[in-house]
């Protein structure tokens, strides 16, 4: 192989998984160390600096960083990267001066933004201190989108959504209209002389079950998302006894969870298929179980139920589920009906865009499924000047890649107003500091802890069915936030190798514990993976391989895989061949 | 050296020998030695050896006398039985260990200084003993531990890390081990493992005493250009005079593809040492011939590395002294102490 080309960003971004998994790219690691040293306002501000809603996140994220973790390949369970951000944001102090504010006087341009859930905050937040003038038309009251209407309050109290919109709302330069429903993007892009246009109105459309039964039973047949929002604002305060939730996916999680609250005794939750195929996240799954939801599997619904007019049950197909093995798709078989009684059925099966206000001929081309085309880069519609993110972009996700898209959208829509190509965008840099304080002393903690994950607390099941925006998870307390910082490896930490420094002593092969250096004749990579001390055989992971080593003309080659940055390389070389560094990272943002 | 305890985090793919354990379960405490010393490789050589032949760690007595080689004990079979004898001294205590318990696994970790200055009286007795015992001696040619004063294997010509010359002749314990009649003598390199481990393995397997030089750099007092028992001096005149391999009683034997013959050689315990020469010819089983060949290169400056003399005999310490098989722990209370009659009559052929 080639010596790796250590000067491409991504080469270390890769090494920390979470950060790499995290689609707004946050510098996990900092933040937990700012997080050890007690420094929760830097650690919220390095958050919101990539996911400008550390608070909301850190209850409700959907955490692709966790299952990333290399702690999770190390030993069992990761980081409890999500509840740390919670930390910094409960145990943070004022941040009122620290948060990014609008320039006293306008750079002139103007940019609407549809829907203020968090991709068009986002916008927001970026573009405001840049001095554009921001305008966001909401069709409801409040802002945060799904953040507010769909997510429970016993997962994310209100006052931590409004601390966070507001920080953005308050700026400067930001004017929000609620209760005003964008109806006519022509309109709107014809009269009203702004400069660009960004759509964040989401996917807000439930998904439909039409069953036999259906328009009979409709007073006790609820759509999930448009439920949830009735509770939310409080136009809903109630549910019968016996509550079937159908589908297995995080909205079905809320909603059997919010009927626990509103008076539903026995709640199911009805899954097709089995265990394996559910969409909910494992501690969502958890979290309803604790609160003595059932969850029945291979449960097809076939229809729904009516005697005198009033919904009285359910008929469900039982079904197992096999592979075609021609096609590779599951296929079911029918192994029995069931008829479940129940008083209320809710459903939570998927939701779809709509886009009724953009007319079909204005430029903007849709695609597949009556989307519009957007560009992956750019975020921009086949009409210039027009930008789409969040879910209304591909598809219901969530928050963080909602974030996501709202950075890279800023930085288009910037370019655009300033008469700059939107493919010029500033790239990734990377720097290494030495980590190296003294002869076995580092610029962090390398003697992390092997204790396992640290649990969360729960309020009482009986106080949460009292109470409905009675948080559920308590947070972590000193000592376990103490405990849980430890556990993180401190990916960002590098180890970086100087070959001609290298006297080929093997003292960095002997110690490492985890067994991932070696030094052997260079190969192509399949037959190198196999060569090392232990093969490589995660090739979603990359090798580190160094130039030719002076004095036999092999190579050193790190298998980056389960590497535990516990530094010991680096303190064994004698030549300081190996050193520790620190990333800086440089992703950027609109500016 | 290191302030911090070395990760519990292992690699899960880490294979397991015979009796199911990982090369990680070999290990003993971290080395507080300089960064980089050999002597750190040699301990991870003798980790591996001691894995792939499986052997138990409970089972294994490792001792050692004075220096930083002799520190090494520490750092590898965590769970073996351990003795740090005074300066020189080890070869006495393995041998009255030996006498004691023949069952268990004997190494004896020595430097330069400690087997050819003070301990050199204790090395000769140990070999002319024939104790069943693996002998390393960590070697560079220096006194690593009282700060690089020259040894007694320190080569004429080479240059202290001060710059001054050494002029006196040195101790070659191969030459020396070979003249004394060893049964088992080698030396190998602390920067080439593939060669080490194997010979350690039928170090560890040859019945009687094996000795195993093993040039192992001191990065600190004697790594510098001008010495002869550096990382790079030893790269650049090292010869591999043969190539050795053990093969395990239980494991099958695959013919590696090589040029020159192979000889075998059988081990007491019916495993079989196999020895290539690269060189040409070289019989490690003739001692005289050994002999003369090893004074050639050494005459050339070349550093002879291999398994270099082997003869697999039955008279060890044990035999030699008509000793009762097994153990004194083994045996139960009526054979250790036959009772007052018995003395009696002992007492009766005395007078
Ligand atoms: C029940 C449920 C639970 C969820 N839980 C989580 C979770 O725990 N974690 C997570 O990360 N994600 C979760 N999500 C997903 C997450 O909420 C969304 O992915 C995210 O909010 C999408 O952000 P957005 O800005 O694209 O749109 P949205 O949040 O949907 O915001 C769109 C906004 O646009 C407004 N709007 C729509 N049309 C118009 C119009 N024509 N004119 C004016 N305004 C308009 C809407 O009123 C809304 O306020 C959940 C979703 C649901 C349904
Ligand atoms: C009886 C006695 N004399 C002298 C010493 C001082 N001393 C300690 S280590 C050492 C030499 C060790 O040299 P070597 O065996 O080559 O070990 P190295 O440190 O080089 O590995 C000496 C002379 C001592 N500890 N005890
Ligand atoms: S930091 Fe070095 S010694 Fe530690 S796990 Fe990584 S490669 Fe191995
Ligand atoms: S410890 Fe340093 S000098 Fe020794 S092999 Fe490793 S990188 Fe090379
Ligand atoms: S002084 Fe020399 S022999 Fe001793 S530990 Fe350091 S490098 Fe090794
Ligand atoms: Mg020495």
């Amino acid at each position: 192989m080639e010596p790796t080309d250590t000067s491409n960003p991504d080469y270390f971004h890769k090494v920390v998984d979470c950060q790499w998994a995290c689609p707004a790219h946050t510098n996990v690691p900092e933040y937990i160390r700012l997080i050890a040293q007690g420094r929760y306002t830097e650690s919220y501000m390095l958050n919101r600096h990539s996911n400008v809603f550390p608070g909301i996140l850190g209850r409700t994220c959907d955490r692709p960083c966790e299952p990333a973790c290399r702690r999770g390949r190390v030993e069992e369970k990761p980081v409890a990267i999500c509840r740390l951000k919670r930390v910094a944001s409960d145990l943070k102090g004022d941040v009122t001066d620290l948060l990014p504010k609008a320039p006293p006087t306008s750079n002139g341009k103007k940019v609407a933004l549809i829907g203020a859930g968090p991709a068009s905050l986002t916008v927001a937040n970026d573009l405001a201190p840049l001095g554009y003038e921001v305008t966001i038309f909401e069709a409801l009251p409040k802002p945060g989108g799904l953040m507010r209407t769909n997510i429970p309050s016993f997962r994310l109290p209100v006052d931590v959504l409004e601390f966070e919109t507001n920080a953005i709302l308050d700026m400067g330069h930001v004017t929000i209209h609620y209760n005003h429903r964008v109806e006519s993007l022509k309109a709107l892009l014809d009269d009203e002389g702004f400069d660009a246009v960004f759509i964040g109105t989401g996917a807000p459309k439930g998904k439909e079950l039409n069953l036999p039964g259906r328009a009979e039973a409709d007073a006790n047949i609820h759509i999930g998302i448009e439920w949830l929002e009735s509770v939310h604002f409080e136009h809903i305060d109630s549910i019968g006894k016996d509550v079937l939730v159908i589908g297995v996916g995080n909205t079905a999680m809320d909603c059997c969870r919010t009927s626990k609250r509103l008076g539903g005794t026995n709640v199911k939750v009805m899954a097709r298929k089995d265990r394996r195929y559910f969409k909910a996240s494992p501690w969502e799954l958890e979290d309803a179980e604790e609160e003595l939801v059932d969850i029945l599997e291979n449960h097809s619904p076939a229809s729904f139920v009516v005697e005198d007019g009033k919904l009285v049950g359910m008929m469900f197909d039982i079904v197992e589920w096999h592979e075609d093995p021609e096609s590779g798709r599951l296929k079911s078989t029918k192994l029995d009906e069931k008829l479940i009684p129940c008083t209320d059925v809710i459903l939570a099966i998927g939701q779809d865009n709509a886009f009724p206000f953009v007319e079909r001929d204005i430029g903007i081309e849709f695609g597949k499924w009556d989307m519009p085309v957007v560009d992956k880069t750019t975020f921009m519609t086949t009409r210039d000047g027009v930008f789409v993110g969040g879910d209304a972009a591909w598809g219901p996700e969530n928050i963080i890649w909602a974030v996501a898209h709202g950075h890279q959208a800023a930085i288009s829509i910037n370019n655009y107003c300033q008469g700059v190509s939107l493919l010029d965008r500033t790239p990734d840099t990377v720097k290494l500091n030495s980590a190296k304080m003294g002869l076995h002393e580092w610029a962090y903690s390398n003697d992390y802890s092997s204790k396992g994950r640290t649990k969360m607390n729960h309020a009482e099941l009986t106080a949460r069915f009292k109470e409905l925006s009675l948080e559920v998870e308590l947070g972590f307390d000193i000592e376990q936030t103490a405990r849980e910082v430890q556990r993180c490896l401190n990916c960002d930490v590098h180890t970086e190798f100087d070959a001609p420094l290298c006297t080929e002593c093997d003292a960095c092969v002997d110690i490492c514990p985890v067994n991932c250096l070696t030094m052997t004749g260079n190969a192509a990579e399949d037959e190198l993976r196999q060569k090392l001390t232990v093969p490589a055989l995660n090739i979603t992971q990359d090798l580190y391989v160094s130039a030719a080593l002076p004095q036999t003309g092999r190579v050193m080659v790190k298998d980056e895989d389960l590497c535990v940055h516990c530094g010991l390389c680096a303190e064994r070389c004698p030549t300081a061949a190996w050193d520790m560094a620190l990333m800086d990272l440089h992703i950027p943002q609109a500016r | 050296m290191s302030y911090i305890k070395k990760p519990v985090a292992r690699h899960p793919a880490l294979p397991k020998n015979a009796i199911g354990l990982t090369v990680r379960d070999y290990e003993g405490s971290l080395s507080t030695l300089c960064a980089g010393c050999g002597h750190d490789s040699t301990t991870a050589a003798i980790v591996q050896a001691f894995w792939s032949l499986g052997i138990e760690p409970h089972t294994a007595v490792k001792l050692s006398g004075i220096g930083c080689s002799s520190k090494t004990p520490t750092y590898f079979l965590g769970e073996a039985h351990g003795f740090n004898s005074v300066h020189g001294r080890m070869p006495s205590v393995a041998t009255g260990a030996n006498a004691a318990n023949q069952d268990l696994t004997y190494i004896g970790i020595s430097g330069d200084g400690d087997s050819l200055s003070i301990g050199l009286g204790q090395f000769c007795h140990a070999i002319r003993r024939n104790v069943n015992l693996a002998y390393i001696c960590e070697n560079n040619g220096v006194y690593g531990l009282t700060k690089g004063q020259f040894s007694a294997s320190a080569d004429v010509g080479s240059k202290s890390k001060k710059g001054e010359t050494n002029e006196a002749r040195p101790i070659d314990p191969v030459m020396l081990a070979i003249t004394l009649g060893a049964t088992f003598v080698a030396r190998g390199f602390s920067g080439d493992k593939g060669q080490l481990v194997p010979i350690l393995e039928a170090a560890l397997r040859h019945k009687g005493f094996a000795f195993v030089d093993v040039i192992s750099p001191c990065v600190a007092f004697n790594d510098h250009k001008g010495s002869t028992k550096s990382y790079m001096y030893t790269r650049e005149n090292y010869t591999q005079v043969t190539e050795a391999d053990l093969v395990p009683l239980r494991r099958e034997i695959i013919a590696k593809q090589v040029a020159h013959e192979a000889t075998t050689v059988k081990l007491h315990d019916g495993s079989v040492v196999t020895l290539r020469c690269p060189e040409g010819d070289y019989d490690a089983t003739d001692r005289g011939a050994a002999f003369k060949h090893l004074s050639e290169l050494k005459e050339r400056g070349e550093v002879a590395t291999g398994l270099l003399y082997v003869e697999e005999s039955d008279s060890d310490m044990h035999s030699m002294n008509r000793t009762a098989p097994g153990d004194l722990v083994a045996p139960d209370w009526d054979l250790l102490c036959p009772g007052n009659d018995r003395l009696q009559s002992l007492m009766a052929e005395f007078r």
